[in-house]
């Protein structure tokens, strides 16, 4: 390919971070030093071009290393390879955690997100932009972070050598630096939240060390970073029992269990992994969705950072029933905890002999690669990943061809999400019919619920499927009699109102009551929490969100966002009816389910809260409002 | 000579408001509706279809939302609904997004269909976002006016593998903060751009004309009533490109080509696009000697410089 680049020589040390990432250019070709044997011959076609896929965890080096990618880095990686500049910068700008622009080491992102703004995220904001001015520079607000359970929160990401992150949660408010107190004496100015150690895994679980837990059950008791640990308390086991069982069994025990999707879409997992084992092309490959995004879920990130082998033996087993050699684990950037302990997990496992070519002395080969993602809601979504993965902007792609069929790198793919790939171990363990006994006909097993908000004891809860909201609301504390409204599946979720707290959450039930489990949250908002700004919340979330793909979700979240500050200065039917129409478009005429949701959370605020009571008549004209 | 006949197609039933109809395996629900007149803004006779703009949506019996027109295949039995109320419904809310924010005033067939679904954009508010930005003027050959961009991707997919191959251009930020732009909004002069013009040619709302096309515009003396089209062989290579040349007043004000023309597709380079003012230029009147001056050199009558 014949390219143009941009001259713009990288630095010493972008280069680096570059060469870390993608090995030594081997010449000036890839960016190399030029000698006399260049001009003999011509690289960097196919082969440069078939490592696109490492277009972001390029990215991703320089902008760990430095803060912000400068005009010479991204230069150098599009030579390195063989990448558009033009296309490169249409990725980096895609995803809200790359800077093109300079900006210090260190940046901290204040949650403002529906779970932190029940518990005060305004506070910290206001604090953090007094202390640091207005943001973009060394703060930015963020979406949630997923750490709903220790709101509000804060995560600061220091740029270096050695990248650093720091988890503020719930976030304390820091003294400004006085003439009493003084400046600091390395001369840094004092902090604006207050650092503490992070506290362990298992503070997100109240349950923790209950024996009738299932999915939580190691989470607390046994370490996550031994692999013996996990072995003494009953891992591996149900990758040999998948061994015994032979492929095709796997896949009847799982259809048999009816384990369904955890991601939110709830799609029969058995029906997924048998469509992609039956696809004669080759290679399948496996993608665990671990980008946990919507606002308010973070049971993943307390799976993976509680019990990161399950994940690992889960994914070996779902690689092994569909026929998959390659596994990769696309997790959001804001977990790096998590990421670390999956990282650490891989490659215990792989030193051990439990992924690699000849996992357990089977003969099965199967390894998992960690890619992180940058900063979008969207890449969630089950096409977008793999664009985000492919080394393209995270744009969803349309369906069909549905990922069974033409899915990562245009072959067959399986994408769970981790609660999901959780759940085959103890289908294995116990089989598929005992699975199936537990929870309703319609939901089996058992289901992590993310509880945030004002209840007294947040957090992730494990709770056969069946039971009611009440039943888990008292688990975690109960609720405050000026209860205003629950929030069930999180941003493109519905809202329940207090008298509905009998529904039973079950994916038929909830359905069944207008309702969505969606990916398992349950945030509570008691009567002190300003339903509207949460609305306006959820309105600028989508509207950041969204990837711009599609005109009705592109230019349909900002007329929603636009139409609900109206309504928030003066409720009126004009702009209800406009909400309604634009609402019933993006649900309708959508490419992927952000656009197809973003309505779902302020219809029903607008038809079970009633939150904007229109009082005036009807205008006649509706241009008028 | 013989030509290689393509094996048969399958043919495939589906049922189009009502009526049955017999297409060939493969074909797009456009396709199918042949007759029903689906408005495409997104969609290009010579690129692969995008799907983004959303208003040729049409209702498939069974399917949870409406689908794209443009781009689903048509399957054996589908159920399709082209003016459905959900359909139509879809169709002008789409229509009033677009008109709500970006500028339609050059695109074609905008306006009817506007009136036809009863969009009326202006509920939104005057203060309603809009794409609005100055125009990029950057270079003789043509200009890039993105407050009329409703970001179809169709000009990326022509700069880039689709076609051309030289991917000057593609989609930079995000949601409604996403437009088209070089590397770091780059000047095209400065980006990988090669001049070809084939995004011009499938721009869709005029938001990328000729310069020739824009300054008329400008100044009110484009006319496309008055023009003609004339197609001729471009005769810089050997290729044999058809070149359609729209003249009016006697002046070539565009050159395009033929979408079904099987060397071009469409597609022109640099010097059949805009390489044409060499035939319009007119004899500059032979000089009247001046007999003050000294005897011309020789070099001036062949034009060269001593």
């Amino acid at each position: 390919m014949d390219l143009r680049f941009r001259d713009a020589e990288p630095s010493a040390e972008e280069r680096a971070a570059v060469d870390a990432v993608l090995g030594a250019p081997a010449s000036s070709w890839h960016g190399g030093r030029r000698t006399e044997e260049d001009l003999r011959f011509a690289a960097g076609g196919h082969e440069a071009r078939e490592r696109r896929d490492l277009l972001l965890p390029a990215l991703h080096a320089v902008n760990d290393r430095l803060g912000w990618i400068s005009e010479g880095a991204l230069d150098y990686i599009c030579r390195r390879l063989t990448v558009p500049p033009a296309e490169a910068y249409g990725v980096a700008t895609f995803y809200s955690l790359l800077s093109l622009k300079p900006r210090p080491a260190r940046v901290l992102h204040v949650c403002t997100d529906l779970a932190c703004q029940a518990r005060g995220a305004e506070d910290v904001r206001r604090h953090v932009q007094e202390r640091l001015g207005p943001p973009g520079g060394s703060w930015m607000p963020s979406p949630c972070l997923g750490l709903c359970e220790r709101a509000p929160a804060a995560l600061a990401l220091s740029a270096g050598e050695t990248p650093e992150a720091t988890v503020y949660g719930p976030a304390e408010l820091a003294p400004a630096a006085s003439p009493s107190n003084g400046v600091p004496e390395d001369g840094h100015a004092p902090p604006v939240l207050v650092r503490r150690e992070e506290p362990a895994a298992e503070f997100a679980v109240p349950q923790a060390g209950d024996p009738s837990l299932v999915l939580l059950r190691r989470v607390g008791v046994v370490d996550p970073a031994s692999l013996d640990g996990y072995r003494a308390s009953g891992g591996y086991a149900a990758l040999r029992r998948a061994f015994q069982l032979g492929p095709l069994g796997v896949v009847q025990e799982i259809t048999e269990a009816g384990l369904v999707g955890r991601g939110g879409a709830a799609f029969p997992a058995g029906r997924k992994w048998a469509a992609v084992a039956a696809q004669p092309a080759r290679p399948h490959y496996l993608v665990c969705n671990a980008d946990e995004s919507e606002p308010g879920t973070f049971k993943d990130r307390v799976l993976m950072e509680g019990d990161p082998y399950a994940l690992v033996e889960a994914m070996t087993i779902a690689a092994y029933a569909t026929g998959c050699a390659k596994g990769y684990l696309y997790i959001r950037a804001e977990y790096p905890r998590a990421t670390g302990r999956l990282q650490h997990a891989i490659t215990t496992a792989r030193a051990r002999g439990l992924l690699g070519d000849d996992i357990l002395g089977q003969g099965f080969a199967f390894d998992i690669e960690i890619r992180r993602g940058a900063g979008a809601y969207i890449c969630g979504e089950e096409t977008a990943i793999f664009n985000s993965i492919e080394g393209y902007r995270g744009e969803p792609r349309s369906k069909p061809p549905f990922p069974v069929e033409k899915g990562l790198f245009g072959m067959p793919t399986v994408v769970n999400n981790v609660e999901t790939l959780a759940n085959v171990l103890p289908i294995l363990l116990k089989g598929g019919a005992a699975y199936a006994s537990i929870g309703t006909k319609g939901s089996t097993g058992t289901k992590l619920f993310c509880v945030s908000g004002s209840v007294p004891r947040p957090g992730v809860y494990e709770l056969p499927f069946g039971a009611s909201l009440r039943e888990l609301l008292d688990l975690a504390g109960g609720t405050s009699p000026d209860l205003r409204a629950v929030l069930l599946g999180g941003a493109a979720g519905s809202f329940v109102r207090p008298d509905d707290l009998d529904i039973p959450l079950t994916f038929e039930g909830t359905r069944a009551a207008g309702a969505t489990l969606g990916s398992g949250v349950v945030l509570v908002l008691s009567g002190d929490v300003d339903l509207t700004r949460i609305l306006l919340r959820i309105a600028e979330f989508f509207r950041d969100e969204s990837c711009g793909q599609c005109v009705p979700c592109r230019v349909g979240t900002v007329r929603q966002e636009e139409a609900l500050h109206r309504l928030s200065r003066d409720p009126n039917a004009g702009d209800l009816t406009l909400l309604r129409e634009v609402g019933q478009t993006m649900r309708d005429a959508s490419i992927c389910g952000l656009g197809q949701t973003a309505w779902n959370a302020v219809e029903s605020a607008i038809d079970q809260l009633s939150v904007f009571p229109v009082t005036r008549p009807v205008p006649s004209s509706p241009e008028a409002s | 000579m013989t030509v290689p006949l393509p094996p048969p197609r399958r043919l495939i039933e589906l049922t189009v408001d009502g009526a049955p109809v017999r297409v060939p395996e493969g074909s797009t629900i456009l396709d199918a509706c042949g007759g029903a007149d689906i408005p495409t803004l997104c969609y290009g006779d010579t690129l692969t279809p995008k799907n983004a703009c959303r208003v040729c949506v049409v209702e498939v019996e069974g399917a949870r939302t409406l689908v794209p027109a443009c781009s689903r295949k048509v399957e054996a039995g589908m159920v399709v609904g082209t003016s459905t109320e959900r359909a139509r419904h879809s169709r002008k809310v789409v229509l009033e997004l677009l008109a709500s924010s970006v500028d339609l005033s050059t695109t074609p067939r905008a306006a009817g269909w506007m009136e036809e679904y009863g969009a009326r954009p202006d509920r939104f508010g005057t203060d309603a976002a809009t794409v609005e930005q100055p125009v990029k003027v950057d270079n003789d050959l043509y200009v890039r006016d993105y407050a009329k961009c409703i970001l179809c991707y169709k000009c990326v997919d022509a700069c880039g593998d689709q076609w051309q191959n030289t991917f000057a251009i593609g989609v930079a930020g995000r949601g409604f903060d996403a437009m088209i732009s070089t590397e770091y909004d780059a000047p095209l002069t400065d980006s990988a751009c090669v001049y070809c013009g084939n995004c011009v040619e499938v721009c869709p709302t005029g938001a990328l004309s000729f310069k020739s096309e824009f300054d008329m515009r400008e100044a009110g003396t484009w006319d496309e009533s008055q023009q003609t089209q004339t197609t001729t062989i471009c005769s810089y290579c050997g290729v044999g490109c058809n070149l359609t040349l729209h003249v009016q007043e006697n002046q070539i004000v565009k050159v395009s080509s033929p979408h079904d023309n099987p060397v071009t597709h469409g597609n022109l380079c640099i010097k059949g696009r805009f390489g044409y003012q060499h035939v319009q230029n007119v004899r500059p009147p032979s000089p009247v000697r001046d007999e003050s001056l000294p005897e011309p050199s020789p070099d001036l009558a062949t034009g060269l410089r001593p």
